[in-house]
């Protein structure tokens, strides 16, 4: 089942001789169950293939399809309700809300969509738990470090029952171990049905995806293959 | 990789037989290193003419003989620990001359060139990723074996990213070229071969 879809998307900021084809004519199809990393250097269209994917913000051209419905069919408010019940976000720059503490950064998301209180603050408990920092629940976000606001915002990205997850640089401030948890956390939710796409620089981060995309000057310039099992790694082959 | 020392560091454990050590290696080293005994036995006879390990004295060579570290052994493994490998002078890197052979080639783009190891490369990225999937039998030496590999193979992409930027924003530079650059950057790889 393919959960997003974007078909022949472009989008061009500006007009006239500051124009900018941050995408041109990018097609790519996401199935539950499967993550997708995207690569691609600085200013190759990474952000902007989330945030179109992810309804906020049009297309210049094209068609995007979420759970098979075209987005461009939607209201206003038809969207953000998709957006709540059904995308999880992580933003390059985090975006958790000043005012609350972590665990109500992560609650809010369902209350929003009218989950009870109480019942959104166990489950996001238990996503900062999941992501080791049960600990902070209750600090705010200026009393975070960096690497800690990161995965505030990926257990929000997380709870409740998103089935797709848009992630811009899950990992940036993040050490080894705790991007292997991130990572090892999207990985298992992608196991039980979610598809995941994940915009990182990062190939360790990368290598954990189902599918590897390369953007370039807006342009999907080539994705990696099926990927063989392990055991031919352990038979000496061509550049090893 | 150091069979020698590997072998010298099993042996730390208590006597073993040739066989023995062989599988030990294996299992340690999360199967990525395959050894054949005849290797094992060789390396061992090595060791013993220079006095790093002892065996039974009276049993023929094969799998009924047992091997020990001697204290010279110890001491010899001790040291190569804490040398440091030789890391100043870089092996003569295949992929480095690939590029720059390309970039001489007429007809050839540099960038796809790029691309078609950078896709390999993460391709081999996520075989090992796949290894670490499993948490429940990952053991922790193949823990740290796939890691090592996982960051070698990330440097390489890290440097063809570095390499596929410093070329494009060259190519959009007006072309001055410093007569004396080609040349030396020539000279310093040619050195090594
Ligand atoms: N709102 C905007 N208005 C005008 N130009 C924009 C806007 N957003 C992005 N761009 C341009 O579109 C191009 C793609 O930007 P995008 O943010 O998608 O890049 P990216 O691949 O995410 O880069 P990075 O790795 O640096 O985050 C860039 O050239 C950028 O300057
Ligand atoms: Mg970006």
């Amino acid at each position: 089942m393919t959960l997003l879809e974007l078909r022949d998307v472009s989008k061009v900021y500006g007009t006239g001789p500051a124009q900018t084809h941050a995408l041109d004519t990018v097609s790519l199809s996401v199935e539950a169950g499967s993550m997708v990393a995207v690569m691609g250097p600085s200013g190759s269209g990474k952000s902007t293939l989330l945030t179109i994917a992810g309804s906020l913000e049009d297309p210049t051209d094209g068609e995007v399809f979420v759970d098979g419905a075209a987005l461009s069919g939607m209201s206003r408010a038809q969207r953000a309700q998709l957006r709540r019940r059904f995308i999880g976000f992580v933003f390059q720059d985090y975006n958790l809300l000043p005012g609350l503490t972590a665990a109500e950064n992560v609650a809010l998301p369902l209350e929003l969509d009218g989950t009870a209180v109480r019942k959104a603050r166990i489950a996001g408990m238990a996503a900062l738990d999941e992501l080791d920092l049960a600990d902070r629940a209750d600090h705010f976000p200026d009393e975070l470090s960096g690497g800690e606001r990161q995965r505030v915002a990926i257990a929000r990205a997380m709870v409740g029952q998103h089935r797709l997850l848009l992630a811009d640089e899950p990992s940036g401030a993040l050490d080894s171990v705790n991007a292997e948890s991130v990572m090892r956390l999207i990985h298992t939710a992608c196991k039980r049905g979610m598809a995941a796409v994940v915009v990182t620089h990062d190939a360790q981060l990368a290598s954990w995806a189902d599918r590897v995309v390369f953007l370039r000057d807006g342009r999907v310039a080539d994705q990696t293959r099926p990927t063989p099992g392990p055991e031919t790694l352990l038979t000496p082959g061509p550049g090893r | 990789m150091s069979v020698r020392h590997a072998l010298l560091a099993l042996l730390t454990e208590g006597p073993k037989y040739g066989l023995q050590l062989r599988e030990e290696f294996v299992a340690r080293t999360g199967e990525v290193w395959p050894l054949n005994v005849g290797q094992v036995y060789t390396t061992l006879q090595r060791l013993e003419r220079d006095g790093l390990v002892e065996s039974d004295d009276a049993a023929e060579p094969g799998p009924q003989k047992g091997f020990r570290i001697t204290t010279d052994g110890e001491q010899e493994l001790s040291g190569w620990l804490r040398t440091p490998p030789d890391l100043t002078s870089p092996p003569r890197d295949e992929l480095v001359i690939k590029v720059l052979v390309a970039l001489r080639v007429p007809g050839t783009n540099v960038h796809e060139v790029i691309q078609v190891h950078r896709r390999y490369l993460v391709e081999l990225m996520q075989q090992w990723t796949r290894l670490k999937e499993d948490e429940a039998d990952f053991d922790l030496g193949l823990a740290l074996v796939v890691d090592a590999e996982l960051f070698r193979l990330d440097s390489v992409i890290r440097w063809l990213d570095a390499a596929d930027g410093r070329l494009k924003r060259a190519a959009a530079e007006p072309a001055t070229p410093d007569p004396a650059a080609t040349p030396r950057i020539r000279l310093k790889v040619g050195v090594r071969r």
